[in-house]
């Protein structure tokens, strides 16, 4: 199946506004970094949660401890089809009464966050669960809603909405992708 | 009722025949051999592209009746027998009871009047019980009717037994049928020990096992001058032991199944299946090679199935629990044919006395031959018939045969056994 | 996905399909050390240990793995299973089918019973140990456990010691160390060997002395003391002389070496107590892997399969 680009909505500059935009959102509604730990989930929520961390360190000066999180184990179509890559998840912090920020590139149907969820909750009992993503494409499954999003990007179904980092895909970008034959998912 | 034979190729060495001829029978006997022979009255039976033989006999045979009659019996034996295109078996004494005395031997031949479709000749055991350790009544069993003796799937383990044995059997010129396995090195062993035991994790047990007793029984057939007919052949050194007794002029001879000519140890593959699970257990490939070659050059003088029935619950067990043995009486021409005859190594003559004049010389049964006057026990062979091997395809009451799923050319149409019509288009005559 | 819907014998297995399981298993290996030792993975499912053999380990490690995935697991073992009783393993199988069982892990005292339960039942199959064959899992978890600590295992020489005939274990980690590129030495008395080790694959030596200084891991297997037939070895005291690991021997390992047993361990015969309690006996990592390598094979050979669970 080949899909071809149909629309750049955000370049570089635009996902470094919007980062800024949200880790000053997450300071703002939790009262500094005094409490929370961000946990991006793999892989691109993982990349994006260290830049979190890198902008909250410019602003406040504070530490907040990242962990990652691999939701292969959780998730709720095992049946149908395994998990392509099984990453590590690592959680190099107790849990416990924290205020966790878990952390997605494009949130869409909601059930990745739904698995995170899980997961976390089998780490400890966090004192709350917040969700930042860079793009919310609509079409939710379950009743999942971010806390901080970086860009609202209405779609089709039969699109595919990638972000794109330097670390893992050598550009920064959010991309609407289409079908290259023009035909239905 | 007489009978006239058609157009077939009629093939009988031992009368030096092999032309195409017709044959008729009157009663139990050949009453006229020759060209364009016609019937007053009776039936014709058409023979055109058809081999005609001597009545083939199968010299090891298990009936299973007294005691087994689950897994086969004297009446479903000799059907299987029939289909196979036999007209005669002779049954081994591993029943139960034991066939080690008089009585029990008249009770086969009783039944098997009674029953039986070809003819059944008892071997009866060497040992009370097959138990290795005292004579069985010999001379009362012959009187009852037996052929032959054997302890057919113990073999006798010791030596100054064995030699009891054959001084015993010498005085009636019986021959001993030796069943040659040392069980100390058998040991466990349920297959060949190499390279499938290996591969499989089974205990295996060598060909040494067998070559070391044939040894062993071949100097004491020489020292006491008894008749030995080897049973169910299976490696190099057996044969080769056998071919130096014959050079020596020693009163030796030897039979092998179809199995251990056709197949070797790889059939055991990791499915584990049981129908290939034999005693002696299927060889190298070198052994094998070396098996054919002795049939081919009369080093080995028949070939004899150890059909072997053994009921479904019984081989749908594990591999080291099943019980040994494949059933072999409907599938041993068929493979001689398609093995051996199709392939142009040997000749219908041949086939002629590996399964029908050899195996009466070994056992000392009577002759059949195909002359006026000779008793009227023939076989007739289709050779473009073909068959396939599935359980329906039995008369035997088991269908343990390690050639399920095969494909096959050739097999015997008609059967006669003293002129009465055993098998007739392929089909067992009720 | 693995290549075979069953784990029976290594050869069902592709050298990629090994990794997958060595990689899957680092995951499940870090579940294993949090707190809550639990994922919803397989819930739901039913598995089977059908151990007609009398095991505590290998079977502990199989029910502690099928429960850290939320499956439902039922043990028969050969006091409670009706074979005792005289039901054909046939039969067994076909109960458990109409059952409706995803997965049985068997161990039975016979080589072939796992292909008979494959051949009458459609539940995924896992080869506990069939009498003298092979022990898959077994092998995998020593791989993980070698590569956890020499960090590689293309190109290790490993000698697998003692009674090579009778071991399904060795049946196994022999073909499984070839299919990664490393170099299996069986070491034993020519009593203990198969009649063929060539065509194991393995190379031969009957001199353990000799080889040490060549091996990266010296894998001891356990000696059957006790017998039916005559026993392969004349004393204890001479095997443990000849074959058993102590600490001389170890010194004559190079320094990176390590030791390693399947268990359970007759400390002073194939390896004296002061081998087994050093440092470099890796024995009780070989059992933390094993439990997450089951884990990870049960994953790959239950997920993605879509008979009887709703997405």
């Amino acid at each position: 199946m080949e899909y071809r680009t149909k629309a750049t909505v955000m370049d570089a500059e635009a996902i470094s506004r919007a980062v800024t935009r949200i880790a000053h959102e997450i300071l703002e509604a939790n009262k500094g970094a005094g409490n929370i730990a961000l946990v991006g989930i793999v892989t691109r929520g993982a990349v994006l949660a260290e830049v979190l961390a890198e902008k909250i360190r410019e602003i406040e000066g504070a530490e907040v401890p990242v962990g990652t999180l691999d939701i292969s184990f959780y998730r709720d179509d095992l049946a149908i089809r395994l998990s392509p890559e099984v990453h590590r998840t690592d959680i190099p912090f107790d849990v416990e009464d924290k205020d966790v920020v878990l952390v997605d590139d494009v949130l869409f149907t909601g059930r990745t966050i739904r698995s995170a969820m899980d997961a976390i909750m089998d780490y400890g009992r966090p004192c709350s669960v917040q969700l930042a993503v860079l793009v919310d494409r609509g079409h939710r499954e379950l009743p999942i809603r971010a806390d901080y999003v970086g860009k609202n990007v209405p779609s089709s179904r039969k699109e595919r909405v990638k972000v794109y980092f330097e670390q893992t895909d050598g550009r920064d970008s959010v991309e609407i992708l289409e079908r290259a034959d023009g035909g239905d998912e | 009722m007489a009978l006239l034979l058609k157009g077939g190729r009629v093939v009988d060495p031992a009368v030096g025949l092999d032309r195409v001829c017709d044959i008729v029978i009157d009663g139990d006997r050949i009453a006229e051999i020759g060209d364009d022979l016609t019937l007053a009255k009776g039936t014709t039976i058409e023979c055109a592209e058809k081999i005609v033989m001597p009545g083939l006999v199968d010299v090891h045979v298990h009936l299973r009746e007294p005691g087994y009659e689950y897994k086969e019996d004297i009446a479903s034996g000799t059907r299987a027998a029939a289909h196979g295109g036999f007209t005669a078996v002779a049954c081994m004494p591993n029943t139960n009871p034991v066939c080690d005395e008089g009585s029990a031997v008249r009770f086969i031949v009783e039944r098997a009047a009674e029953r039986g479709k070809v003819r059944v000749h008892p071997i009866g055991a060497l040992t009370v019980g097959l138990k290795g350790q005292a004579l069985a009544e010999m001379g009362d069993m012959l009187a009852a009717g037996a052929v032959a003796f054997s302890d057919d799937g113990e073999g006798v383990q010791n030596t100054g037994m064995m030699r009891l044995i054959m001084d015993y059997a010498k005085q009636f010129d019986a021959v001993v049928v030796a069943h040659s396995e040392d069980e100390a090195l058998v040991g466990k062993g349920v297959v060949n020990e190499g390279v499938v035991s290996t591969r499989l994790g089974m205990a295996g047990w060598p060909a040494a096992a067998e070559d070391i007793m044939i040894m062993r029984d071949i100097r004491l057939a020489e020292l006491t001058g008894c008749r030995l007919h080897v049973a169910h052949i299976s490696t190099a050194g057996s044969v080769e032991l056998v071919r130096q007794a014959k050079a020596k002029g020693l009163r030796v001879t030897a039979e092998v199944t179809p199995h251990h000519l056709f197949l070797d140890e790889e059939a055991v593959t990791n499915a584990y299946d049981t129908n290939v699970k034999m005693n002696p257990p299927l060889r190298s490939a070198a052994d094998r090679e070396a098996l054919v070659e002795g049939l081919l050059d009369g080093t080995i003088d028949c070939i004899a199935t150890d059909h072997a029935p053994h009921a479904p619950h019984e081989k749908a067990l594990e591999f080291e629990l099943a019980p040994f043995g494949s059933t072999g009486l409907e599938t041993a021409l068929p493979l001689v044919i398609t093995n051996l005859i199709a392939t142009n190594r040997a000749a219908w003559a041949d086939v002629a006395r590996w399964m029908a004049i050899n195996p009466r010389a070994a056992l000392k049964l009577p002759e059949v031959r195909l002359e006026v006057g000779g008793v009227a026990d023939l076989t007739v062979i289709d050779p473009e018939a073909k068959v396939d091997v599935t359980a329906e395809f039995f008369q035997s009451k088991s269908a343990n045969s390690a050639f399920l799923r095969a494909t096959l050319l050739g097999k015997a149409t008609e059967v006669f056994v003293g002129g009465r019509i055993a098998l007739r288009n392929g089909k067992v005559v009720d | 996905m693995l290549s075979n819907r069953h784990i029976i014998e290594m050869s069902d297995l592709t050298p990629d399909d090994i990794m997958l399981i060595l990689d899957t298993a680092e995951s499940f290996k870090e579940v294993n050390e949090r707190r809550i030792k639990k994922l919803p993975t397989l819930r739901g499912r039913t598995v089977v240990n059908l151990f007609l053999e009398p095991s505590t380990r290998t079977r502990t490690s199989f029910e502690l793995a099928a429960k850290r995935l939320s499956a439902d697991g039922i043990n028969f073992s050969a006091s409670t299973s009706a074979t005792v009783k005289g039901e054909s393993l046939v039969d067994t199988a076909e109960t458990l089918s109409a059952m409706a069982c995803d997965l049985v892990i068997i161990r039975h005292k016979y080589a072939g019973a796992p292909r008979m339960l494959a051949d009458h039942m459609d539940a995924h199959i896992i080869n506990g140990g069939d009498g003298m064959h092979q022990h898959p899992t077994q092998a995998l978890l020593d791989l993980f456990t070698m590569r956890e600590k020499l960090g590689r295992l293309e190109g290790l020489t490993v000698g697998i010691v003692g009674d090579i005939s009778h071991s399904r274990v060795a049946g196994s980690l022999i073909p499984a160390l070839r299919m990664v590129g490393a170099r299996p030495i069986v070491v034993a008395p020519p009593t203990l060997l198969p009649a063929r080790p060539d065509v194991l694959g393995a190379e031969v030596a009957t001199s353990l002395d000799d080889v040490l200084p060549e091996l990266d891991v010296a894998y001891m297997l356990r000696i059957q003391m006790e017998r039916a037939e005559g026993m392969p070895f004349p004393s204890v005291r001479e095997y443990a002389n000849l074959f058993g690991m102590n600490s001389a021997r170890l010194a004559k390992m190079p320094p990176h070496a390590i030791v390693m047993h399947p268990g359970p361990m007759n400390r002073g015969v194939e390896i004296s107590s002061h081998v087994a309690d050093s440092p470099r006996s890796v024995v009780l990592d070989q059992v933390n892997a094993g439990v997450a390598v089951r884990m990870a094979a049960m994953y790959l050979l239950l997920g993605g399969d879509a008979s009887g669970t709703a997405a």
